[in-house]
């Protein structure tokens, strides 16, 4: 490999007013905002480890994409060239291929990019590194350990970035919105799902599926089920499904596909110091996405894993009232403000964790929730020192598989200097 | 390397030394010998060294203070720990000295502590310690409650059993060895000065055959008359808890051993992560290598009261290895002078640490069956394998290299940093791999938290191109 002869001219940059980590739609909507608020003497630098930015949308080519950030719906890679043009024509710096390995200091992060490796320096951090799947080993599925067990990011990079065929006959384990998609994409590759496995009481995103036509796609679904095992030696032939009564049967496949069960891309929010939310796994943030770490701010589904493209990107403007705030002051603490966020189950997460009652709201006024069982019409309430500060009684289910929303006015009449405040479904 | 004969009929091999079996004791037997005057031959069933029994196990360097003082094994495991160390260094097979506590979590294992430090003792390994519970969590913070004190062994280290087998088969190489690749020895016919061994993947005619064939030891010395044996598969599964939980386990957690072998104990690995194991459970059948629901619960028991917040972290990986348990509990090494034939069987649970020493004593049985051993002078310098561990610098954090070499700068598996210049290197390199797992163990590639998730289509890829599609990649 030659080194162009521009190599000085082009050389990657050191020094940034922000460095975002991660170019998915979360990290490349709140670095095109942040170019935009900054004005054109600032540096924004996106870095991003794929060949191509654009995040995860990149490889999941169906439609879906952009409906609540850009008001019109697109296929997975036309959303992501969208908004990798829009970032580029505010005047950021995209970078692929320049992966940040840990950090250097409190806002310095080393990179590992063919250009070289180098310390980049910045005033304010985003991170942006989304989340991924567990996959097979994280989710304790015993049995052999045969090729054809896919989670659906390598699914979707296989299909649609490196057109393999997968096989014939699968078997989806999960029933979240993903898993649909993972059906979509098993259908364009000509395989056939032959189960879906779910261990709720029925499809979480069903009714999504049906409402969008999609009942066509005659996917047996075996609820309260799990599996409990994975047979095949170099190749799958089989998945053991266990029912809720502990009766159990195998279901010949030849590809097993592993679907949601989503956890964030936390480790540089680890090594970084940032306190973690027990629930989300992500850093812990307030409605103006500070983390604990001064100047370090965090977006997207790494704060919830895992919500839909829009959702994630909004968080990308929402965060930029608080960096500027930041660079503009000398030092300073960053600290989080507000009342802490608490859930009882069967609610496992709540997104901001952080809520100042009196301050400004979070992205959409909603809050962002995560259920593990499926309620009709739920009423949430909200729990402040062992009274009831809130409720709302909500027209659209708590469903597993999905992000629950909440308006964030159930918290207009907690206190400011109260304790900590909890969500529970009454 | 396995070179088909023109006409595609597989040709005769003719070598003086056959072995059989490329797991890291037959790779280290086939260097030993290589270096002597000798051809030789690794004849191994499947399609690349390591990828059996040695591909998967806890990957400790025994300095064999628990072993049964007296025993064969227990001879080979203490000079084995030090003649592998010493080729680690040369080659560069990651090693990490982190020591290993063996914890008392009862009254009965805190009175045994005495008993086997003196056991140590006579093994010839004198440094063992007592401690105190307080020093205990001193040194292990995240330990459950109720330990009651602890022996250190503090030159029990960790390393990269991967490296190790093809370090060794690389040196055999280097040394004129050659490999066979997926010749499965099927049948072992005298002939007036040997053997002619018949393989899936043609004929070898050997002097000598050493039988190093792990699980299938029992098998092969079938095919040369004996009936001395059976080999009993014993499984181990593991968990592996990702590099994040790392600092969980700053040295080896041993428990104290029992008649059922050494037990359940938390490690750290050299590269990065935390582990869990090995379960034992005696099968029968030797190709069972999935994991169980048993043996995830049983696992989950013994893990949650060592070290209740590992389950707090993600799971990586899962495993199961087989042992080669045979009756008697020691190393069957036996020379066989009427069929010029030396077995290599029962190398259990030692067989990593052990192996070069083991090489040693075959040499030395060969020797004294009349076969001239002694080492050439002309030996080529030890390969240098590349660096997989953590302890040492990788290239994705070697400035310079990349400086000189930007397909170091280009990560194509994030979780475990591989680079795409390595990924080349492993294709470039004396034993390429042949499949996923060889590349797998070569660069650690798809090994990483992720699974696949975002580096398994490129993986595929990089597996079929043999590196050209992610060096395409790195130069766009
Ligand atoms: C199969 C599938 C189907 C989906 N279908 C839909 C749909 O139809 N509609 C919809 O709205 N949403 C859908 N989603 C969800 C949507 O893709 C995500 O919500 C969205 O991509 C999240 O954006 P993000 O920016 O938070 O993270 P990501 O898109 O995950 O982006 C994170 C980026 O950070 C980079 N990164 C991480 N760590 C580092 C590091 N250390 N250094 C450098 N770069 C780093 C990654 O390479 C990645 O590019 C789907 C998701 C999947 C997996
Ligand atoms: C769970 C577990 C944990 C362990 N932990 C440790 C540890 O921490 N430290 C340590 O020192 N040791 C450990 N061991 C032991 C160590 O892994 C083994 O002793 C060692 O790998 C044995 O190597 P081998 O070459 O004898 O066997 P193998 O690696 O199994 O090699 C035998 C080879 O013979 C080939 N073969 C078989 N039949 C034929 C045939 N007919 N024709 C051609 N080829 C054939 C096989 O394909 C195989 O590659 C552990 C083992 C297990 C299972």
């Amino acid at each position: 490999m030659t080194v162009p002869a521009t190599a000085h001219a082009t050389a990657p940059p050191t020094r940034a007013d922000v460095v975002v980590v991660g170019g998915g739609p979360s990290g490349l909507t709140a670095a095109a905002a942040l170019a935009e608020a900054l004005g054109p003497a600032a540096t924004v630098l996106v870095l991003d480890r794929e060949r191509e930015a654009g995040g995860i949308p990149r490889h999941s080519d169906h439609t879906g994409y952009g409906i609540r950030d850009l008001h019109r719906v697109l296929r997975g890679p036309a959303y992501a060239r969208v908004l990798v043009d829009r970032a580029r024509e505010a005047g950021v710096i995209v970078e692929t291929r320049a992966m940040v390995t840990g950090w250097a200091g409190d806002r310095a992060l080393e990179v590992t990019a063919p250009t070289g490796r180098r310390v980049v320096e910045a005033g304010a951090v985003v991170l942006a590194t989304g989340a991924r799947e567990r996959a097979r080993p994280a989710r304790h599925i015993p049995g052999d350990r045969p090729d054809g067990v896919l989670t659906t990011g390598q699914l979707q990079n296989l299909v649609h970035l490196h057109h393999r065929p997968v096989g014939e006959r699968a078997v989806v384990i999960g029933g979240e919105l993903v898993s649909w998609s993972a059906v979509l994409t098993l259908r364009e590759a000509g395989c056939r799902t032959v189960a879906m496995v779910t261990e709720h009481e029925r499809s979480e995103s069903y009714a999504a599926f049906r409402l969008l036509g999609r009942l066509a796609l005659r996917v047996p679904v075996l609820a309260r089920s799990r599996v409990v095992a994975i047979e095949g030696r170099g190749r799958v032939t089989g998945v053991v499904v266990e029912d809720g009564a502990g009766a159990r049967r195998t279901v010949p496949c030849d590809v097993v596909v592993t679907t949601g069960d989503w956890i964030p891309d936390h480790e540089l929010a680890r090594s970084g110091g940032l306190e973690l939310d027990r629930g989300t796994r992500g850093p812990l943030v307030d409605a103006g996405l500070r983390t604990t770490a001064p100047g370090v701010f965090a977006v997207g589904n790494l704060l919830h894993p895992v919500d839909t493209a829009d959702v994630a990107a909004i968080d990308g403007r929402q965060v930029v009232p608080a960096v500027v705030e930041w660079l503009g002051q000398d030092a300073g603490p960053g600290s989080l403000s507000g009342v802490r966020l608490r859930v009882e189950s069967p609610l496992r997460w709540v997104a901001p964790q952080v809520v100042d009652p009196a301050g400004p709201a979070p992205a959409r006024g909603r809050l962002l929730l995560w259920t593990d069982t499926w309620v009709e019409r739920p009423r949430v309430e909200a729990v402040q020192d062992g009274r009831v500060v809130g409720t709302r009684r909500l027209p659209w289910p708590a469903a597993p598989g999905r992000v629950f929303r909440v308006p964030s006015a159930i918290l207009d009449a907690a206190r400011p200097d109260g304790g900590d405040v909890t969500l529970r479904l009454a | 390397m396995t070179t088909p004969s023109p006409a595609g009929t597989p040709r005769r091999v003719d070598v003086d030394v056959a072995v059989i079996g490329g797991g890291v004791v037959g790779s280290a037997i086939a260097r030993r010998l290589a270096g002597a005057d000798l051809r030789v031959a690794i004849v191994e069933a499947r399609s690349d060294v390591g990828d059996g029994t040695s591909k998967a196990n806890t990957a400790i360097l025994h300095t064999g203070f628990d072993a049964s003082p007296g025993t064969v094994e227990s001879r080979l495991v203490a000079e084995g720990y030090h003649l592998l160390g010493d080729f680690a260094e040369e080659t560069g097979i990651p090693v990490e000295r982190t020591g290993a506590l063996l914890v008392a979590w009862s009254e009965e294992e805190l009175v045994a502590l005495p008993g086997l430090r003196e056991k140590a003792r006579r093994n010839g390994y004198d440094a063992c310690a007592i401690v105190s519970a307080a020093e205990v969590y001193d040194a292990v913070p995240s330990l459950g409650p109720g330990a009651l004190g602890g022996l250190t062994v503090p030159d029990e280290s960790i390393i990269c059993t991967w490296s190790t087998t093809i370090a060794l088969a690389t040196d055999a190489v280097a040394r004129g060895a050659e490999v066979l690749l997926e010749h499965r020895v099927t049948a072992a016919e005298p002939t007036p000065d040997g053997t002619l061994l018949r393989t899936t993947g043609g004929d070898v005619h050997a002097r000598w055959v050493v039988n190093a064939a792990g699980l299938h030891a029992d098998t092969i010395d079938g095919l040369f008359g004996h009936d001395r044996f059976t080999v009993t598969p014993r499984r181990g599964e593991l968990f592996v808890f990702d590099k994040l939980a790392r600092p969980l386990a700053p040295l080896i957690v041993l428990p104290v051993p029992s008649s059922r072998g050494k037990g359940v104990l938390v490690s750290p690995t050299v590269y990065g992560n935390v582990m869990l194991g090995p379960t034992a459970e005696d099968l029968d059948d030797k190709t069972a290598t999935g994991t169980s629901a048993a043996g995830f619960a049983f696992l989950r028991e013994k893990g949650e009261r060592i070290m209740p917040t590992l389950f707090d972290e993600e799971v990586t990986t899962t495993y199961a290895g087989l042992r080669a348990a045979v009756p008697g509990g020691d190393y069957l090494l036996e020379r066989d002078d009427e069929r010029r034939y030396v077995l290599v069987g029962g190398i259990r649970s030692t067989g990593l640490t052990a192996c070069i020493a083991i090489a040693e004593h075959v040499a030395g049985l060969l020797a004294a069956g009349g076969v001239d051993v002694g080492l050439r002078d002309d030996l080529p310098a030890p390969p240098r394998i590349p660096n997989i561990g953590e302890a040492g610098l990788r290239p994705y954090a070697d400035a310079e290299r990349i400086a000189t070499d930007p397909a170091y700068g280009h990560v194509v598996c994030f979780c475990e940093r591989v680079t795409a210049g390595e990924v080349r290197d492993a294709f470039d390199s004396t034993l390429p791999p042949r499949d996923m797992d060889g590349l797998r163990r070569r660069t650690r590639l798809m090994n990483g938290r992720c699974q696949g998730f975002f580096c398994g289509a490129d993986a595929q890829a990089a597996l079929e191109t043999r590196g050209a599609s992610l060096l395409a990649g790195a130069d766009r």
